[in-house]
């Protein structure tokens, strides 16, 4: 079709679906396939949609998505390794009229900020965690992580991971569940269109509670895949994550806001 | 047949070759290219006239660099389409 056909084609058609402003024009650095650059899109697209992008903070962790900064189009603050609650806690509590989200790993979130996210969630501070969990450290080279499934092969347990040596996988969405300050917890995943469309609904959700200023501490557990941690092709990736990684976090809200009494 | 007709423009320069466009795909209508982009990547391309529009690629493509349209209401076909039909 030359190039002259194909814009008569367009111009008589609707456009039913482009790249969200908030997102800038930067190409990203993530490996081809990776969940990393759908969650960022899903967010914004989110913040675009409930209309807050001009009061919109957003913290980034150390780990793959360190440089979020540079495709986020809200104002971004970059915290310590692990430190995103406890930035969030702090930037909450001077301006609680800011929608505050934090976007952390599970080497950020699960390993070395265990501390600071189940006290931030203890205390119920009221901003969202976006948690990524690919069950591996992508950044660094594909090392095991608190989150790897037992048997699974990374550079650091290249026999599978042996649950007598290095302990289970944790988690730690349904640990976060138990305490008080939880509002809303749900683990979702951006493997296909289907789970996309769930995965941003959630999302849209948690950023919702938090402008109505209801509840806790929002955590949307993001199940994504790391081709290249995992060795596979990110076809392989998805499909690994439907067939084994699944069983192990199962999708679904984990813990839901009880129902207003009227 | 009543068909929606639609059409993606995909920014091939940006595409890094994940294939996970053409997997989703419903329609069977992109396929990846035999050529590489500057970054060295194969880049999926819109091969079939049979795109109806579902933003299925666009949903699952982590760069963003999808972009649909769609027509606004169903219309009938003019001429028979079918797969392999190159456009």
């Amino acid at each position: 079709m030359s190039e002259k056909i194909k814009d008569n084609v367009i111009e008589s058609m609707k456009e039913v679906w482009e790249r969200t402003k908030l997102l800038h024009d930067a190409p990203n650095h993530y490996c081809p396939g990776c969940g990393h650059g759908v969650v960022h899109r899903l967010i914004m697209e989110a913040v675009e949609e409930l209309g807050v992008m001009d009061r919109t903070i957003a913290i980034a962790p150390v780990g793959c998505s360190v440089l979020a900064y540079n495709y986020l189009n809200v104002d971004t603050q970059q915290a310590a390794h692990g430190r995103a609650t406890a930035c969030a806690t702090g930037i909450k509590r001077v301006f609680p009229d800011k929608i505050v989200f934090t976007y952390q790993g599970d080497g950020d979130l699960a390993a070395i900020g265990t501390g600071e996210t189940i006290h931030a969630v203890n205390r119920g501070d009221k901003f969202l965690i976006v948690f990524i969990n690919n069950g591996i450290y992508g950044m660094t080279g594909g090392q095991m992580a608190p989150t790897t499934l037992e048997g699974a092969k990374t550079s650091t347990s290249p026999d599978g991971r042996d649950v007598d040596l290095m302990g289970h996988a944790i988690r730690i969405a349904e640990m976060l569940a138990l305490l008080p300050g939880a509002y809303y917890i749900t683990r979702q995943a951006v493997n296909s269109a289907k789970a996309v469309r769930k995965a941003k609904k959630a999302i849209k959700k948690a950023l919702q509670y938090q402008i109505d200023g209801k509840g806790g501490t929002c955590l949307v557990e993001v199940v994504s895949n790391c081709p290249s941690g995992w060795k596979m092709t990110p076809e392989e990736s998805n499909k690994y994550l439907d067939d084994e990684v699944f069983d192990f976090y199962q999708l679904g809200d984990i813990k839901v806001p009880p129902k207003e009494e009227k | 047949m009543a068909k929606i007709r639609g059409h993606v423009i995909i920014k091939t320069e940006e595409c890094k070759g994940c294939d996970l466009c053409v997997i989703e795909c419903p329609q069977d209508s992109l396929e990846m290219s035999k050529s590489l982009n500057q970054k060295g990547y194969t880049f999926s391309i819109l091969s079939y006239d049979t795109c109806t529009g579902c933003t299925n690629c666009a949903l699952v493509c982590p760069e963003a660099i999808i972009t649909v349209y769609r027509e606004g209401k169903k219309v009938k076909a003019t001429r028979p389409i079918s797969k392999g039909q190159s456009v």
